[in-house]
């Protein structure tokens, strides 16, 4: 350890005074920074709950009506802040209900603490009312997790928790702690972790890594960039713009690397995967040079691995090891943060324009506004579409606002036609496709980021997952606007049975209650439009209230989403209608 | 890809719960672990697992880098046969009766260089260091003998590298990044 981290660590060390172990997990938050939390109180961590009574002025929480809702709400506030979220939970149900958005954490890389009660210790494995495994449990989908069995281990641990949650390539730490160990009494000091020897999470960048990249971009005649949520995390936007500018290499996004850099750049050629845009698909496996960013070549990205950009040399951009050569055998790894990988690789490579190459993108476009898009944001049907009250929104609001979208059609229906340009402006369960991710993720960006517009987009089945939290919104009065595109279908899954399992509609069909009348219940505002005509003056009624506000849309009941790369097949044969 | 047989080697902390850690990256594969040994080492607070699995060449760089990412865990590396010396050990259980009636069992004990490692009043213990195919040989001769029980332990291994496991941990606690290679070890 050198001087300056000794120094350093000694600044931090508070006086020590005996307090409970429930009294040190809200200091220990407060030393964080942290003024937000999210969660629900039950019997096990009802001594921390106690002790949070006297901390109104310092830490604001704020209560679920479900802890999935609360996890997907802390997911939400750090994706919109950029800071650590922080959700509590009691033993047993209430730690349990945090798996999902744990896991959804976890493969979207949120930087998350969750901190859980847990029965006495002297009852573990005992099977003690509301006593459950949960350290076994989300060991398979946590960053990092950690039980505490006695009061003087919760400085400790709650340090490492969120120095391992925010560093390196983010994800969600839990720490799981006893009640005797929130009863107690420990002598409180608090020293940041900066440092755990068996965790490196900024690999040194290899020059030579560096100047192969450079070597293979000078030389290309076809370079393509596909940037993911990597550049987001490590605040590399800027950086990403300098890279592209600088040689003219047509850049595309993936899901999760959407509003990262911003759509109505010149150089900006659409969004991959899937449902993504023609171009950016079929580009793939003609391009000579391909560069990824922080991103992990998802299957949806790349459906069959084996013709993915065989054509290609491989850059790969990417901070954690174990995403390199794991699904695409890569030509040049790059091992470390995108921001100062991409200064550096900056640094190396020729001043370029690829006009020829760049308008081969174009083209593409043109093919798919003709085949695609126009039937689908100016259908012909009397019926609103999807596609089209996302791009009218997004006309509507210049781009500029926080969207969170749920998981379906609608997600992609969004993250194509609403044209991002401004940086950390898209929220979505990526990974996971959790659906009811949206209303609580919303909620939660709203806190985190106040000062924006916040747009929550979900469907009428996700809504239904978790529409519980408009009690939150009541309580808090959190000024997020919901948006219902409601199809009365599971519309994901019913496009898939018309298109591949011969239109037989299997439990897709919903009923639905009254939208508007379960919002206003909660004394929400809610209004919903199906008439064209009206959708506009809905959006300024809408987007015009203080406060939350729902709309609700009534859809075109069979929408497809296209393009479409089916599951598994090349990302060539893209099926533009 | 063809399988190999490689054997793992992990550097943890010593620390509960380590174990359900590491195996679960090899659960979510449904890979199958053939044996598995923890250890403590010469350095204070840090344990070694040894594991043997049958992979592909690909597959095992892929869980080896998995294998990195658990927090607590120090280094993890893989090895072909011929990059390190192992063993593993055996013990064979006879009635007392079988032993006696059996002359041929002392000459195969010497035969194999097992030993016998207790003599009870009613039972007989073997004891066999060796490779797996060593031991298994043993005990198809000791077979035909009304074996009562026989166990085998996990591998374990030292690589044939010269580097010491305190320098690595030194190396680790000073600089910021993880550059060792995932064979150098």
């Amino acid at each position: 350890m050198n001087t300056s981290t000794l120094e350093l660590e000694e600044k931090e060390v508070n006086e020590t005074e005996m307090i409970t172990g429930a009294e040190a997990v809200l200091k220990c938050l407060v030393e964080e920074g942290i003024d937000t939390i999210f969660g629900y109180p039950g019997g096990a961590i009802m001594p921390v709950y106690d002790s949070l009574y006297g901390y109104a002025d310092k830490i604001n929480h704020i209560l679920s009506r479900h802890e999935q809702g609360a996890i997907h709400a802390a997911q939400g506030y750090a994706r919109a802040s950029g800071r650590v979220g922080v959700c509590f939970a009691t033993s047993g149900p209430g730690a349990t209900n945090l798996i999902t958005g744990i896991a959804d954490a976890m493969i979207d890389s949120t930087p998350l603490v969750c901190i859980t009660g847990q029965v006495a210790s002297h009852l573990l494995g005992s099977d003690a009312f509301q006593e459950t495994d949960v350290i076994g449990i989300s060991m398979p989908v946590t960053k990092w997790n950690f039980q505490v069995t006695s009061a003087e281990e919760i400085p400790k641990a709650i340090a490492q928790a969120f120095y391992i949650a925010k560093s390196g390539r983010p994800g969600p730490a839990l720490i799981d702690i006893t009640k005797n160990a929130q009863q107690e009494e420990l002598d409180f000091s608090y020293t940041r972790c900066h440092r755990v020897r068996s965790y490196h999470p900024y690999p040194e960048i290899k020059e030579e890594s560096l100047r192969a990249a450079a070597k293979l971009i000078n030389k290309a005649k076809k370079p393509y960039i596909l940037f993911g949520q990597g550049v987001t995390l490590s605040g590399a936007e800027e950086e990403l713009k300098n890279l592209i500018e600088k040689t003219g290499i047509p850049a595309a996004s993936t899901l999760l690397g959407l509003s990262a850099f911003s759509t109505k750049h010149p150089l900006y050629v659409g969004y991959t995967g899937m449902h993504g845009n023609y171009g950016p698909n079929v580009k793939t496996n003609e391009c000579d040079v391909l560069i990824a960013i922080g991103m992990r070549f998802d299957d949806r990205v790349t459906g069959d691995v084996n013709t993915y950009a065989a054509q290609a040399k491989v850059i790969h951009i990417e901070l954690d090891l174990a995403e390199i050569n794991k699904n695409i055998k890569v030509d040049v790894a790059i091992n470390g943060d995108a921001k100062q990988a991409l200064q550096a690789l900056t640094q190396l490579v020729n001043q370029n324009s690829h006009e020829g190459w760049v308008e081969e993108f174009h083209e593409c476009d043109r093919i798919e506004m003709e085949k695609t898009i126009k039937k689908s944001i100016d259908p012909e049907g009397a019926q609103i579409t999807m596609a089209e009250v996302v791009h009218k929104l997004s006309v509507f609001t210049k781009g500029k606002s926080l969207i969170v979208t749920d998981v379906g059609q609608h997600q992609m229906m969004a993250s194509r036609y609403y044209k991002f340009d401004e940086p950390k402006s898209h929220i979505t369960s990526g990974g996971l496709g959790t659906m009811g991710f949206c209303l609580p993720a919303a909620i939660g960006a709203k806190i985190g980021a106040p000062e924006r517009q916040v747009i929550g987009i979900v469907g009428d089945g996700g809504f239904q997952m978790t529409l519980q939290e408009l009690g939150l919104i009541m309580q808090y009065n959190v000024g997020v606007k919901i948006l219902i595109l409601n199809n009365e279908f599971l519309g994901m899954v019913r496009q898939w049975q018309q298109l591949f399992f011969d239109r037989r509609y299997s439990f897709t069909e919903m009923q639905n209650p009254d939208f508007i009348k379960l919002t206003e219940s909660y004394n929400i505002p809610a209004l919903q439009v199906s008439d064209r005509s009206k959708l506009e003056d809905a959006f300024k009624s809408w987007l015009g209230t203080e406060g939350p506000c729902l709309l609700e849309v009534i859809v075109e009941k069979e929408e497809n989403v296209f393009p479409m790369v089916p599951s598994g097949s090349c990302v060539s044969k893209i099926r533009l209608e | 890809m063809k399988q190999k047989e490689y054997t793992i080697s992990i550097l943890t902390e010593d620390k509960p719960g380590l174990l359900n850690k590491i195996t679960i990256i090899f659960n979510r594969r449904k890979i199958n672990i053939a044996s598995l040994n923890v250890s403590t080492t010469e350095v204070a607070g840090v344990s070694r697992y040894t594991l043997v699995v049958s992979l592909t060449p690909e597959e095992v760089e892929k869980i080896i880098k998995q294998i990195r990412r658990v927090v607590e865990v120090l280094g993890s590396f893989y090895y072909e046969e011929d990059e390190i010396y192992y063993r593993e050990i055996a013990l064979y259980k006879f009635s007392i009766d079988t032993y006696k009636n059996n002359n041929e069992l002392e000459q195969l004990i010497r035969n194999h260089g097992a030993k016998v490692m207790a003599t009870e009043e009613d039972q007989v213990v073997i004891e066999k260091t060796g490779t797996k195919q060593e031991t298994h040989e043993l005990y198809n001769a000791f077979q035909p003998f009304d074996l009562m029980e026989f166990v085998r332990s996990g591998r374990i291994a030292l690589s044939k590298s010269k580097r010491r496991t305190e320098a690595f941990i030194h190396e680790l606690e000073t600089s910021t990044s993880n550059t060792l290679s995932i064979k150098e070890f």
